[in-house]
């Protein structure tokens, strides 16, 4: 029994690889090996719908603009959340649990009930079709998660580390930026992580604030499967490009990612 | 809670994440309360309705329809993921270089975009040419995703299992870790079988990790669209059409705004009360 313990983690690896074989299979193949037959792997193999991908500038825009919007967005949702999140783990004041749900509350917000008003909202200040208009947006549901998951580190720094800095005479902002910052700089790391995965992640919002000039990858992509036919391949190919930022991330933060999924409290 | 000090300066350090998500939230949450109560009928000409679309909407048989379906995923997900992620995570290696890649792997899921990971079970499961469809097919079963509404369901079951049994058992991972070696060398010397141990030592070590995972997968399926829309569209007819399919099909598709809008306050409702509950689980555990 022991021994072959391995076997469930195995087994169950090898169930979330196969979609992504079949996905990288396709993004191989030609469109009129696939609709041909079934096959297991590309009998022709080819490099030309990544190709397409990287010459057109239709599909090649669709990544600079989704990762121009998620910088954005990570970086703003982090800055705002740092002093917010020191706030909240070492004081106490006046409605801050409220204010602790209320946050919480738009993380848990359906993406569909915004959907809507905020076409309305970021058209009325003109700012629809562009890149702040998603990354603002994200802000809803990223700006909260950064909160919890910086609040989980910072509550478990402890805080004769601010009482003895304050006591040498450092000013807050001095304390902050110099000793503070560097000391949970891996709560940081994790928080931008998230930020960066669930704004890549999005797609409603961001396709529904959108229209040519800031149109993310996740658009073009249901664009051509619904106008263009059936370019598996092609659909194939860009899907495979959409997991490469994430597998890239994700190797350095993959120490923290369950504390991270927990919001910073395991 | 304890050794805070009172501090109402503090305030200011949170003014800018209020200000950001005060802009996202309010403005957005009155229009559409503003819409829930008034009728249009096109040139920007709005009639005052009072509760005239709650009423509708709480009556008809569309939104119970969506609703029931909703409930089953919700409930046959969370009977799948979480036994599953317990069970992957308690088997998986403590310690040693299979850690990591046995992390890496699993999170990889997470990372995908939501409308590739529908696409991806969409080119999966097409019954003649995709892994899935084809494999079942040939194995004698009538499997065909957009006609038949329990292929349709299997499939939507199937890839969100897929998705989301990582985070729970990234969660259950963290939760195990956390158990110093000492308890189960205590546990050894007793002579404790495996199941005691589960019960006595890994279950309540978890049970905190677990209660967030639970909350979580039930909220975040709750609010499940894209992955299901680019999967199956909500069909074949309505059989796959859960609650923010739904909504976004009036609200955007057919641009009822007023029923839309009395749908989108009565499914924040429900999704608020759900995270009111997820809080006071959360920080009732954190005070004891």
């Amino acid at each position: 029994m022991k021994r072959l313990q391995w076997l469930i983690p195995f087994v169950y690896i090898v169930f979330l690889l196969l979609p992504i074989y079949w996905l990288l299979n396709m993004s191989f193949k030609t469109t009129n090996e696939i609709l041909g037959s079934f096959t297991l792997w590309p009998s022709n193999f080819t490099l030309e719908n990544y190709r397409k991908i990287f010459t057109d500038a239709t599909w090649y825009t669709g990544y600079l603009n989704s990762l121009t919007y998620v910088l954005i967005n990570t970086v703003l949702s982090v800055t705002v959340a740092l002093p917010a999140a020191y706030a909240f783990s070492r004081y106490r004041f006046l409605g801050d649990k409220h204010l602790f749900f209320w946050l919480l509350t738009n993380r848990m917000a359906p993406a569909a009930v915004f959907a809507l008003p905020f076409f309305q909202l970021y058209s009325a200040i003109g700012l629809f079709d562009t890149h702040i208009a998603v990354a603002l947006a994200h802000t809803l549901f990223n700006i909260p998660l950064a909160v919890w998951i910086l609040e989980g580190f910072m509550s478990g720094v402890p805080r004769e580390l601010d009482e003895t800095a304050f006591v040498d005479g450092y000013s807050f902002g001095r304390f902050f930026t110099h000793i503070f910052i560097p000391t949970i700089v891996a709560g940081i790391g994790v928080a931008a992580f998230f930020c960066f995965m669930f704004s890549w992640v999005e797609l409603l919002l961001a396709k529904t604030l959108t229209a040519v000039n800031a149109k993310p990858i996740a658009a073009t992509m249901t664009r051509t499967a619904s106008t263009s036919g059936y370019e598996l391949g092609l659909l194939s190919a860009a899907g495979v490009l959409t997991i490469v930022p994430g597998a890239f991330v994700i190797y350095f933060v993959r120490n923290y990612i369950a504390k991270g999924f927990a919001l910073g409290r395991v | 809670m304890s050794g805070k000090t009172t501090n109402q300066k503090a305030w200011w350090l949170v003014l800018p994440v209020l200000l950001f998500v005060a802009f996202n939230a309010i403005i957005p949450l009155m229009t559409v309360v503003n819409y829930s109560v008034q009728e249009t009928f096109g040139n920007n000409r709005f009639f005052f309705e009072g509760v005239k679309w709650f009423e509708e909407i709480l009556n008809s048989s569309r939104f119970h329809e969506a609703l029931q379906r909703q409930l089953m995923f919700t409930a046959t997900i969370l009977a799948i993921e979480i036994p599953l992620g317990v069970l992957i995570a308690l088997s998986m290696p403590r310690k040693g270089p299979w850690v990591s890649v046995c992390l890496v792997l699993m999170a990889m899921p997470l990372l995908i975009p939501w409308n590739v990971v529908g696409a991806m079970w969409n080119i999966l499961a097409l019954p003649d040419i995709g892994l899935l469809g084809h494999t079942l097919n040939a194995m004698g079963f009538d499997y065909n995703y957009t006609r038949q509404p329990n292929s349709a369901w299997f499939t939507l079951v199937a890839m969100d299992v897929w998705h989301w049994t990582s985070l729970v058992v990234l969660l259950a991972y963290a939760g195990l870790s956390a158990i110093p070696d000492a308890y189960y060398q205590a546990a050894k010397i007793d002579g404790a079988s495996q199941w005691a141990i589960f019960r006595y030592i890994q279950l309540p070590k978890m049970k905190r990790v677990l209660m967030i995972a639970v909350l979580l997968r039930f909220m975040d399926s709750f609010m499940i669209y894209t992955e299901a829309v680019v999967l199956t569209g909500g069909g074949p007819g309505n059989a796959t059409t859960l609650l923010s399919i739904d909504l976004v099909k009036i609200a955007l598709g057919q641009f009822d705004l007023g029923p839309g809008a009395a749908m989108s306050l009565i499914y924040f409702l429900i999704i608020l009360l759900l995270s009111w509950v997820f809080y006071t689980v959360m920080t009732k555990d954190e005070e004891q």
